[in-house]
């Protein structure tokens, strides 16, 4: 389970997260959404320490985040996967180099490697791209990577930082099938950042609205669809102010 | 006035500080050899490889100069095998693993910077530490022990092309023969000129990549911020390894 416990972060003069509660249980795919700049992403790097919070933790399966040292934060690392926003691939290796890369810090024989990307390829349908490099993919393409770099761990729990965001909306709806696909594929618990209605209502279990650095509401989808707040009806209607 | 002085003063003491820690945050990742051993090899093919050429250019023109301005000032006043002294102690002690150094600078501290900066702004950096990697041992330690170990690897090959090109301007410009050039280049040799200039382009090829390193994963700002960085590790290299060849050369000359 992940607990965010009156999280606080600010950049700056500019506070970002100003008491951020919020659960996530196992096996769930909650869903962030809020408007561009209110700390959602923020929020996700604080789960695998790459954000240090300013007061408040996360406690991931009862360790808070911040207390770690090193080695108790690398195996926290090694039981989450973060797909990035923008994949975040390494543009010098190939795309099996890239899944490969998380598999040989954790010390596999070679064979088994292959077999794990050779899996997390046929699962977000990019069988046969192995040689390719980054730069000759597209951006849906890179995304899916991202994925499969994140699930070829086996993580328990997988982050997506705005996994359809800069795409059409056929390869957002393929975004979300994937994970859909993932989840069922790992039973892993699912956090999934995104202004991106349609896709918040295909993934989630439940759907929190992060605002002003601190969750208005937090409901099922259909507890959000059918929320009377008028700041989060404005945003899942995309109503201009 | 006294503000912005207190604030310089402070941007400078937290530069500092954020150094010092860069250092020792490297310094503790040397023991996870199995990451940064095979990522080194890379890297000393890349910083060889890639600076061998332009180093070598710059010192081949540099012996033809230093083996022409020294007859010019030698002429009627000091024996011309002198030329050979002075091409040969100019290349070891300063010229080669300066002038290497500067355009290694340019070069290798560059492209590092912009290299680890674009990886950084396009959070390739965070991906690294999700997938439970150091960027210390998996960015940092091979380019530095590359820069470290290559440098004078390169800086000893230009000396020798300075001095090759110095010698075929003395016989061919200068008409001076190989016995008198090499007359003049064995009188005041010492040892120490070999080494002294050597281990010099060793701590300029840390500077360098440190350099390199540091600027580049403190980078921000997208496309604009790598500019800056790349920018900002040429300075900052060049005006580091002139302070430190005046530093080697109080320290080991006197």
């Amino acid at each position: 389970m992940i607990e965010f416990q009156d999280l606080h972060k600010a950049f700056g003069a500019k506070p970002v997260l100003a008491g951020l509660t919020l659960e996530v249980r196992d096996r769930e795919t909650l869903v962030i959404i809020g408007y561009s700049g209110s700390g959602k992403s923020v929020a996700l790097k604080h789960i695998v320490g790459l954000l240090h919070p300013d007061a408040g933790d996360v406690i991931v399966d009862g360790r808070a985040v911040s207390t770690l040292d090193g080695p108790a934060l690398t195996a926290l690392r090694r039981e989450i996967g973060f797909v990035f926003q923008f994949a975040a691939l390494f543009d010098s290796m190939t795309v099996a180099d890239n899944v490969a890369l998380g598999l040989r810090r954790r010390g596999l024989a070679e064979a088994e490697i292959a077999e794990r990307v050779r899996e997390a390829l046929a699962l977000v349908d990019l069988t046969g791209t192995d040689e390719r490099y980054p730069a000759e993919l597209s951006g849906g393409m890179r995304k899916r990577v991202g994925i499969a770099r994140a699930i070829a761990l086996r993580p328990r729990y997988v982050l997506y930082d705005e996994p359809t965001t800069g795409l059409d909306p056929v390869t957002s709806a393929v975004m979300d099938r994937l994970m859909v696909r993932t989840r069922e594929h790992l039973g892993a618990t699912g956090v999934v950042v995104t202004h991106d209605m349609r896709s918040a209502y295909t993934v989630g279990d439940r759907i929190a609205m992060l605002y002003e650095g601190r969750i208005r509401q937090v409901g099922t989808v259909a507890e959000i669809q059918a929320s009377e707040d008028p700041v989060v009806r404005q945003f899942i209607e995309g109503r201009p102010a | 006035m006294i503000e912005r002085v207190g604030r310089g003063t402070v941007r400078a003491i937290n530069a500092v500080g954020r150094f010092g820690h860069f250092v020792g945050d490297m310094v503790r990742a040397v023991p996870d050899v199995a990451t940064w051993g095979r990522l080194t090899i890379v890297q000393m093919r890349r910083v060889g490889v890639d600076s061998l050429p332009v180093a070598l250019f710059i010192a081949a023109f540099t012996g033809v100069v230093l083996a022409l301005q020294a007859s010019y000032t030698f002429t009627g006043t000091v024996p011309l095998y002198f030329v050979g002294t002075l091409v040969g102690k100019t290349m070891m002690l300063e010229l080669g693993p300066v002038l290497a150094g500067l355009a290694l600078a340019g070069r290798v501290g560059a492209s590092m910077a912009a290299e680890l900066g674009t990886m950084k702004v396009t959070e390739q950096v965070d991906a690294l530490e999700t997938l439970a990697y150091d960027p210390q041992s998996f960015l940092v330690l091979p380019r530095v022990i590359a820069g470290t170990a290559m440098f004078p690897v390169i800086v000893a090959l230009a000396i020798l092309t300075g001095i090759v090109t110095g010698w075929v301007a003395s016989l061919v410009l200068l008409d001076l023969s190989t016995q008198e050039f090499i007359k003049g280049l064995k009188l005041f040799y010492r040892f120490k000129d070999t080494w002294f200039g050597l281990f010099k382009s060793a701590t300029f090829g840390f500077t360098i990549t440190l350099v390199g390193c540091v600027v580049g994963l403190r980078t921000r700002g997208g496309a604009e911020g790598v500019g800056r960085s790349t920018t900002q590790a040429v300075v900052y290299s060049a005006i580091l390894l002139l302070v430190l060849d005046a530093f080697w050369a109080l320290v080991l000359l006197r």
